[in-house]
Order: C-alpha cells, then structure tokens, then sequence
C-alpha cells in the first residue's frame, strides 16, 4: 500500500480550522522561527479515512482473528469500556485540576476510580496498597525495583544484586540492570523449576530481591514458591512477583498470601484493556505494608468526609515515576471489567483461561513435546525442536498458521526450550476456535513430514510474504524520505 | 457478565480430553496454605449497571470550565476522524507487530509516525514512540550518558519541574550528578551554563518553550556544547513546532516530547504519548520498537521491527532500555492528526495559538494590577504577576467557571503570585474578555 506521503497532493486539505476571531499581532521575530513549514501530508480528509481503515484491514487483531500470544493475554476486550472511557467527564479532565486550590472537588469522580481501582487490585492480589501510577508492565517493574532499593537504603542498606531465573521475561534483568543493580540468573532445574541449590548459593546478604513471575513463564505454578520466599526474606531480600500470568491464578491464591512484597499488574493481560497494537497498557505496582511509604508520590486519599484527595506529603516516597496519576483511561476500563465480572466471574475467567490451556496441551502433546512434559496453568509451552528434524522451524509453523487465519502463539520464548511455542488461550475463546487451531497445529505437524516446503513457503495470503530482516537492520530505512 | 464461550457440555468434553474429573483438578498442586485469605470482591454487575454507576462517577468531574491551563498539556480540538479510525478494532485489539506478514496495518503506520516526528523535530530518527514526554526525557538523559561515557548533567530550570522530579527519581542509584541552571529573563541562563559545561558534562537539557511559555533559540548553547564533547536534548511541545525554530535546525542531538496535543485527550493525565527523535549517528542507542522498510521475497516493500538488538528480549540485562511495549494507540493518533492538519494546517494551527495568546496577553495586561510578563517572546502560553496569592485568585475564578491557568507557586518558590496562562485555538475572543473581566471582578472584590 502507498504511504500516506506518496498521496499528498500540493494544496489539498483535510481539515478546517476557525478563523481567527482576534486582531493580527506582529509574528515572532525570524530567529525563532523554522524556515520551512515541517513537509506534513497534504491530503483530504477521505484520503485519511480510506488510507487508515484499508491500513487497519491488513492487520490481525482480537476482533478479527484467534490471537493465543504467550504471556500476552490476549482475551476479548469489552466494548463498553471504550464507551465509559469516552464520557466527557472522564475523557476531557485536565489533570492539573485537582492540584489548583480547590481544584480537587473538581476531580471527584476520577479520584474515587483511581482510589477503588486500588482498593480491588489490593483485595484480588492480597497486597496492602497499590499505587496506579506506572504505565506499562515494564515500568511497573522499574518502579519496582526502585521501591525495592528506597527499602533497602533506608534501612542503610546498599544491596548489589536481584536474582532472576533464566526464564523470565527480558524485561526482568533490563528493569533491574536500569535501575542499578547488578543481575544474578539461577538456572531451570530438570524438572521445569528455579535450581534450587543454585538460588541457595546465589541468596546472600548483598541480594535486594528475588524477582519471579508466578505461575512461570513456563506455565507452571511452582509448589516450592512459598519456601523460595522464606529464604529470600531469611537473607533479608524482597520478593518481587511480575504479575504477567496473574490470569492464571484469580483467587485461587494471591501473591501477597504467598510473601511477595513488590507486584506489578499489567491491566491490559489479566484486566482485558485492549493492546492498542503495542499500548498503551498499564503497570499499577502493588506492595506489602513496609513499603507503603515509598510508593510514587502523589497517593489518592479518601478523607474523613467521604471525599477523595491527592496527597503529596511522603518524605519517603521515591517520588515521580509518572507526570500524574497513572494511563487513567486504561485504570478505569480494567476498573469496569472488574465491577463487570465480579468475585465469581474473576475466578471463572483464571478457571477457563486454565482449563483452555490444558485443553491445547492434551491434545497438542503428541505432535508437539509440552515443556518438561507436564500440565500447565494458562498457557502452554510446547517445542517444535522434533519438527525442526525435518528442517522446519517454530517461525515456519507461525508463518502457516497466519495463512489459514491464526496469529501465531509466541515463538522463541522462554529462551530455554528448543523452539519454543507459548499458546495461551484465553478463556474467552470458543472450542470451536481451540479446535479449529489445535487442528491446523497438527496439519503443520504432519506437513513438517510429508511436504516441508508448504511450511517454508508460508505465508502466500497475506499482503506481504516473508520479510527481509537482515536487510532492514543493515540498511535502515526508518523513514519516508521525499526523493 | 464474564464474556466465557464454554457451555457446560463442552467443559465436560474438554475435562475429560485432559483426563481430570474437574477444573479443581488443575489447581490441585496449589498448596492448600496458599489458597487466598480472603477474596472479598463485589459480585458482578451488568453492562448497564456498571455503566450507570461510572456515568455518575463522570458527572463528579467538573466539565463546563473554560481551560485555560496549560504547563504540558493542552486542551486541543480533536477532529471527529481521529477518534473514527483510531477506534477501529483491528487498530486497538492487535498488539505489538511481532509477527510481520499479519500486522502490515500497524508496521506501516508506525513508520509513517515515525516520518512524521522526524519531520516536526527536523532529526533524522525516532523511535516508535515512548509513554509520556517525561519518561522520554529520562530515556534521552541516559542515552546521553552512554553515548559520552560521562556522568554531569545541567538542566535548565525553565524544564518542567514535573519532568525534572522524574529524571531525579529514575536516577536516584545511578551516582549521576545534575546541576540545575536558573532562567534568567525568562530564557535558560547561557552564563550558568557554561559555568557548569566541561569535560565531565554528558548533556545540557532545555525546554522549548520553557515552562513559564517563553520562546528561545538554542543554537548558541548547542554550539558550546558540541565543544565541550557534550549532548544538546531539547524537550519540545510539538503544536509549536508548526512555527517554532525545529531542534534539528538550532543543532540539537535529542529531542523528546509529550504528544498529548496531537489528538490525544487530556484524560486526566494519560495515557499520553512520549516522543523521541534523534541525529542518524545515535540511532543505536535508542529505547524502544523502531520500525524499518525492506522488502518481502517478491522485492514487494514491507515493514518489519528492526534494530532489535538494543531490546531487553534480546539483551536482557545489557539491552538500552527496559521498555517492551510503547504507545503505538497514542502514536497512531498523532499520526491520523498531523495528516489531516496537513503541512498548512499545522502552522495555521500554530499560528491561532499564537494570536490568541497574544490577543490574551494585551487583554489581561488592562486588567487592574495584572502585569504580564514580557522579558521573552512566547508562544500559547505566558506568565502573569498578580497583585494577590495566585492560588486565591484561581479558586475564586473556578466559580465564576474558569480554570484560569496554574498558579506557579506551586512548583517554583517565591512565586506565589504568578500565574501560568494557556490560550489553545480553541479559546474565542469573548472567552478571552470574559476571563479577563471575571479577573477584575475576582480582584476588585
């Protein structure tokens, strides 16, 4: 398809703004001024139109196409919630209101769901206080990880190290490394689980924290969690859960129960707020009572009189990790979902999202081998490494899936099995659409043997068919450039 | 409601596909002394009862005030398209690109956005976008800080005191050592600064218009700061780059932003979209996705995720950032804006913010005791001396129905009787008058 800037025509116009209504003063002085007007697309507004919506059509989405991403949660996005978020109310609040004297009677109703957000995410998770500030998983993490080194140091601790299994998520070491700490990995023992000994050498006195994600990226729920936890706050470390996979486990245990000190949610897996083809999502970090003071500044308070305020009177706080309360349009759609499902719904939705997964694994296990040969929680780790025998590779799998309508489950990751697969399900899908994929899976299983090229071919439907990689990282082309 | 398909016949076919008698089965190995405490939820609700409920929460926030507050974030006009098309489902309910050949949609918007931010900042490269202009700041802070292996970054105090707390916090273990440089006359202060600047410096940041609204041009500083083997990073709000002088042209290596203004709503503070473009030889230190053209087996152009070896999927614990996602919606948004703005719409929206803003300086300037600062130029936003506590004087004219600016009291000492005023393009001249005769009456009485 021809790039937005390819159907610019000189002179043609999209838009029409008011005149102006004021008498002309004089311009800026030339030396702060641009010499030329920045070389935007000069298109109408059904150019804009046609060329977003045909854009929109080449892609897969929720709406559009089973989307079983591993450790991405891609469940169905109710569409009420886009409907609440655009209440003028909520949607056109200037977010320096309720910081002008006065100002925060003006905000009532934008406090009270970022206060109830918290106290919900609080009592699902068994954590004393939730903080929505951070806008994304990854700066959950970080803001983590910074809540975890204010801890330490005010009990005049200067730690050195986090300990991280070598099957976490990428962001794991990178949110620890940003913020200063220095990056222990312990190994996956044979039977799927943290080494055990390993994590016993690796624990000492110059361990912050132990960061996990719980059920593991594998689709495990480790039933040695709780004595990994007794040690790392035997050493005097903290535990940090990466809320990833909390689909899997609502209330059927909470990490707080557990012994986890530091949390983080992503809104947009577990609390069905849509991806937005790469966010925005939300990160809300949740911690045990001993770090309630360090959290981001500002915290929603509800006073004695039943109204909300902001408070920013924490000398201990870590301070601002955001510019104000949080991505508040993707806090009050997971607020909604909540208030939607329910206590009941809630634990119906981890129950089918893991009675799904098994669903695939079962049926998948004699083409696929599952990770370490065992049942898993949400999703399922499989490996394509006896299909790669035949010279066909977990990418080759993906591309045939694409052509018959599928986005491909994660591939690649964890990076400790051999061509790894990640389906994760999700409970909002159908039988029919786990069969209908299982069914295509085992196609390609079977191809892998009798006709490896079909694989290698794929995809031959789509606008595009395989793309040069190489070529774009060694010759970057990161823009339009007019010629 | 909880939206699962599964009828209870077909749990039963699933259940015995796995061999297990029932879904307690597959929790089985969750030890009993784990099972929650409590899990004291309400029990759910309908669509329309939760809508019911969430309407009577908006009607709490106030909406009928005339805005005239600013200090980052603008209240834009948003065209009825952007909300159109940035709300198709094959947009909003895909996610990251991963997977090239099915999400060409995406990929190619990204670039295009990509094309985009380069061509308002006049650099060479931008990213996919970042979550707000106060993380991308941090993110270009520590760019800086690999590139030059040196640790002394200057800050100019004309940059938002909302960014600055945030830079601080980010870097609070990381022993990098910030001096701040006071605004004098309303610009960055150059003595200060190159008091500071020497061979330790990493980057000097500044902000275009600096918090109080006043313009500069910053090819001077940046000169002595390529000397000095430093980095120039420019926060910038991208409406004004429809006429102000583009970091690219005054030198600048970085330029981040918030792109709330591009058609994206105020929404109490997010989700808003962070943006950063930078000279072709720093591109390999960027954060984030960045999306790159090539060619499919047919030689058919095509667009993948590219550069991939700075990510954290990658690198882990060596990788340039911790970021995963970005805000590919908020990005997207910018996107469908600054297309149907169009090259000419884009500087004649720039210019209405500009004339009303000076429409409102000399009307605000006859006010009885209200002095408009004039020490620099500005662009849609300026400062005025009250001759009372600028807090009082915002209160009392919520009532009379304005949000009449950010007293700058709040962030900056000694100025308690200082008000930072914003005149977006959609602000009348009667609004105008109206808020100025609302004043004199607040400060009469």
């Amino acid at each position: 398809m021809q790039l937005i800037f390819e159907k610019s025509r000189p002179g043609r116009k999209g838009f029409a703004l008011p005149e102006i209504d004021v008498p002309i003063a004089p311009g800026l002085t030339e030396k702060y001024c641009r010499k030329q007007a920045a070389p935007l697309p000069e298109v109408s507004e059904l150019d804009v139109v046609r060329h977003f919506s045909n854009l929109s059509r080449l892609n897969f989405s929720v709406d559009t196409n089973f989307y079983p991403l591993g450790s991405c949660t891609m469940k169905y996005n109710p569409k009420f919630t886009e409907k609440a978020c655009a209440l003028e109310g909520f949607s056109d609040l200037h977010p320096l209101l309720p910081q002008l004297l006065g100002g925060g009677m003006l905000a009532q109703g934008s406090l009270e769901v970022l206060y109830n957000t918290e106290r919900l995410l609080s009592e699902i998770t068994g954590m004393h206080a939730f903080t929505t500030q951070p806008l994304a998983g990854a700066h959950g993490e970080l803001t983590g990880v910074m809540l975890i080194a204010a801890y330490h140091k005010n009990n005049g601790e200067r730690r050195k190290h986090i300990i991280i299994p070598d099957s976490s998520h990428g962001t794991n070491p990178a949110s620890a490394a940003i913020a200063g700490y220095n990056v222990v990995v312990i190994p996956t023992d044979k039977d799927g689980f943290l080494d055990m000994t390993a994590y016993k050498k690796a624990l000492s006195r110059e361990t912050a924290a132990v960061m996990l994600t719980c059920p593991d990226t594998l689709g495990f729920f480790n039933p040695k969690i709780k004595e990994i936890a007794d040690l790392a706050h035997g050493a005097g470390a903290l535990m940090y859960y990466d809320g990833a996979n909390l689909n899997a486990i609502l209330g059927k245990c909470r990490p707080g129960d557990i012994g986890f000190d530091v949390i983080h949610l992503n809104l947009h897996k577990t609390f069905a707020t849509p991806h937005g083809g790469g966010g925005p999502g939300a990160g809300p970090v949740g911690v045990c009572e001993k770090l309630a003071d360090f959290l981001p500044i500002s915290r929603v308070i509800r006073r004695s009189d039943g109204t909300f305020a902001l408070d920013y009177h924490k000398h201990k706080s870590i301070g601002y990790i955001a510019p104000f309360y949080g991505n508040f349009g993707v806090i009050l759609k997971a607020y909604a979902y909540i208030l939607c499902l329910g206590r009941a719904g809630l634990i119906e939705a981890s129950e089918n999202a893991v009675l799904s997964a098994n669903y695939c694994l079962s049926r998948l296990k004699d083409y696929y081998a599952p990770a370490y040969g065992k049942r898993c929680m949400h999703e399922c780790v499989l490996s394509a490494a006896s299909q790669l025998e035949q010279g066909v590779h977990a990418l080759d799998i993906s591309k045939y899936l694409i052509d018959k309508g599928f986005h491909p489950p994660t591939i690649y990751f964890p990076l400790i099995v051999k061509e790894a697969m990640m389906i994760e399900p999700t409970e909002t899908e159908s039988k029919e659409t786990l069969d209908a994929f299982i069914d295509c899976l085992i196609e390609a299983a079977l191809l892998s043997k009798s006709n490896p090229e079909a694989l290698h071919s794929a995809p031959l439907s789509m606008p595009v068919k395989r793309l040069d990689e190489t070529k774009a990282a060694r010759e970057p082309n990161l823009r339009w450039q007019q010629k | 409601m909880n939206y699962i398909p599964h009828t209870e016949l077909e749990k039963k076919e699933m259940l015995k596909t796995i061999g297990v008698e029932s879904v307690d089965d597959l929790f089985k190995h969750i030890p009993a002394e784990l099972r929650p405490k409590s899990f004291n939820i309400p029990e759910g609700k309908s669509e329309f009862e939760v809508m019911e409920h969430l309407k009577i929460l908006s009607r709490k926030n106030a909406t009928n005030l005339t805005d005239f507050v600013g200090g980052g974030f603008y209240d834009h006009y948003i065209p009825a398209a952007v909300d159109a098309l940035a709300g198709r489902a094959e947009f909003y309910t895909a996610y990251t690109p991963y997977q090239p050949e099915c999400s060409q949609g995406w990929l190619q918007a990204i670039y295009e956005y990509q094309t985009v931010i380069c061509e308002l900042t006049g650099l060479d490269v931008s990213n996919a976008s970042l979550y707000d202009g106060g993380t991308a700041l941090y993110e270009a802070a520590m760019m800086a800080v690999r590139l030059s292996g040196r640790k002394k970054i200057i800050v100019d105090s004309g940059v938002s005191l909302i960014y600055r707390t945030m830079l601080y916090a980010y870097t609070s273990n990381l022993s990098i050592e910030f001096v701040e440089t006071p605004v004098v006359h309303g610009q960055a202060c150059r003595e200060d600064i190159y008091k500071h600047l020497d061979d330790k410096t990493a980057a000097v940041i500044v902000q275009n218009p600096n918090f109080f609204g006043a313009v500069d041009d910053f090819s001077d500083i940046v000169e002595r700061v390529h000397k000095c083997g430093a980095l120039a990073i420019a926060s910038v709000y991208p409406v004004s780059l429809g006429m102000l002088k583009s970091p690219g042209e005054m030198g600048i290596d970085i330029a981040t932003g918030e792109g709330q203004s591009l058609g994206i709503p105020l929404s109490f503070g997010g989700p808003y979209l962070g943006f950063i473009a930078v000279k072709k030889e720093h591109m390999r230190q960027l954060p984030g996705r960045i999306v790159g053209a090539t060619v499919d087996k047919d030689n058919k152009r095509g667009f993948v995720l590219t550069l991939q070896a700075r990510e954290q999927h990658i690198r882990r614990e060596r990788a340039t950032s911790n970021i995963c996602s970005n805000e590919a919606l908020c990005a997207l948004r910018a996107l469908i804006y600054t297309c149907l703005l169009g090259k000419s719409g884009f500087y004649e929206l720039a210019r209405l913010n500009y004339q009303k803003a000076e429409f409102a300086k000399v009307t605000l300037d006859k006010v009885t005791g209200v002095k408009v600062k004039r020490s620099a130029p500005t662009f849609n936003e300026f400062t005025v001396c009250l001759p009372k506590n600028a807090d009082e004087v915002v209160c009392s004219l919520i009532d009379k129905g304005f949000a009449c600016g950010f007293p700058l009291g709040r962030f900056y000492k000694g100025l308690d009787n200082y008000l930072l005023v914003a005149v977006t393009e959609k602000r009348t001249k009667e609004e105008i008058v109206q808020f100025a005769n609302s004043l004199e009456a607040v400060l009469c009485s």
